[in-house]
């Protein structure tokens, strides 16, 4: 698993998914990334113990008070027993990582996609409105509209390639847009192509037919 | 091992002696951090004792192989937070539960404090510019346009500040 992603999560990305600042649809891209990449999940976990460091050493822990009945409330909390927790399926399959499958309520049979034209098919995910994610099917050879970008898009291949003026993406690689990138990606022409779209404002088409299909499309 | 001994007289013994140093240790603290995030004091005393509370009911999944006792208090704090303050999920990654199979190898337990003791030293070692910026960033759930905003710096030497930490906390770690 994971030996040939080349193209990774940053920095930036992994930090605010170990703060906890991300939008729903970025945090989904990270854990379906996470889950075929343990470079990357290293790296996650680092961050998650810089984050336990900051809360320990934050002056907080003098300056803040906490209310005088404060232990025995929590100790009557602990004894009234555990709050349900939803119970987390971890179900996954070939193609969709279990975050994925979590979020289609199964596996690639259960997507629910709707066509979009050109034999491009799409499957918005139930997120939060702040940033959308979708599931992008593109057949063999196709090219999606030339485009550019208002704010962050984040693209990861489950299955496929896909190529565009900057490099070539497969299984696991994760191109980060932002409004410096405008491109072309064209399906690789061997097998058609699956990818999980992140992003947290519209794409920006050039041409007319793509303006209509961007109304389609929803993004 | 900083804290771990506390966490499995909790586990195995329901010491509320153990538990009580704990939470006088760490309550106040994920308490400031919940105000940090924006959560008046009454909410974030309610939140800081859910997650105390969650610390007790879900001692057997803590493994110290794989975290301090204060990154796994973090992320049950952070999660909390996500959940009252945001009303989102956050996904997690594949097969990625707390919980040791086994009791954990001591060789990693140690391994694993030391080297979180040396990312704490090195954070507390960093520039106070840069050392804020980290924190805003962990506390202020705010984005990098976010901390630009409040702090007034622009974005392109706050995300410069962020890698240098970062990259000193890298060197720090080597
Ligand atoms: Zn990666
Ligand atoms: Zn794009």
């Amino acid at each position: 698993m994971g030996n040939e992603i080349k193209h990774h999560l940053n920095d930036a990305i992994l930090m605010a998914y170990a703060a906890g600042s991300l939008p729903e649809a970025f945090n989904l891209m990270v854990a379906s990334h996470l889950s075929l990449c343990d470079g990357c999940r290293t790296r996650a976990e680092s961050f998650d113990v810089l984050g336990g460091e900051v809360l320990e050493q934050m002056d907080g822990g003098n300056a803040i008070d906490l209310r005088a009945d404060s232990l025995e409330t929590t100790l009557a909390l602990i004894a009234g027993g555990p709050v349900a927790e939803p119970e987390r399926k971890m179900t996954s399959c070939p193609i969709l990582p279990s975050p994925l499958c979590d979020y289609v309520g199964g596996s690639l049979e259960h997507v629910r996609w709707t066509p979009v034209g050109m034999g491009v098919k799409q499957a918005i995910l139930p997120t939060s409105k702040d940033a959308s994610a979708r599931l992008l099917f593109i057949p063999a050879g196709t090219a999606m509209p030339d485009h550019g970008h208002q704010g962050t898009e984040m693209t990861m291949v489950l299955k496929g390639a896909f190529q565009d003026e900057d490099d070539y993406f497969a299984r696991g690689d994760v191109e980060i847009a932002d409004s410096d990138l405008h491109h072309t990606p064209v399906a690789d022409i061997h097998e058609d192509c699956i990818c999980l779209a992140v992003t947290d404002a519209p794409l920006q088409f050039d041409r007319l037919i793509p303006k209509i299909a961007q109304r389609f499309l929803r993004i | 091992m900083l804290w771990v001994e506390h966490i499995t007289r909790v586990r195995d013994e329901k010491d509320t002696q153990a538990f009580a140093e704990l939470f006088a240790h760490f309550a106040p603290r994920v308490k400031g951090f919940l105000m940090k995030s924006g959560a008046d004091a009454s909410l974030a005393e309610e939140c800081a004792q859910d997650v105390m509370a969650a610390l007790w009911h879900k001692a057997h999944q803590f493994d110290p192989a794989r975290a301090s006792v204060a990154t796994w208090i973090f992320t049950i704090a952070r999660n909390r937070r996500i959940d009252i303050m945001r009303r989102q999920r956050r996904p997690e990654p594949e097969d990625l539960g707390w919980g040791p199979e086994e009791e954990p190898d001591q060789a990693d337990v140690l391994t694993l404090q030391q080297e979180t003791e040396a990312l704490g030293a090195a954070l507390a070692d960093l520039p106070q510019a840069q050392r804020e910026l980290i924190e805003k960033a962990y506390f202020g759930d705010l984005t990098h346009s976010e901390i630009a905003a409040e702090t007034g710096l622009p974005l392109g030497t706050i995300k410069s500040r962020i890698r240098l930490a970062l990259d000193r906390l890298r060197h720090a770690m080597k």
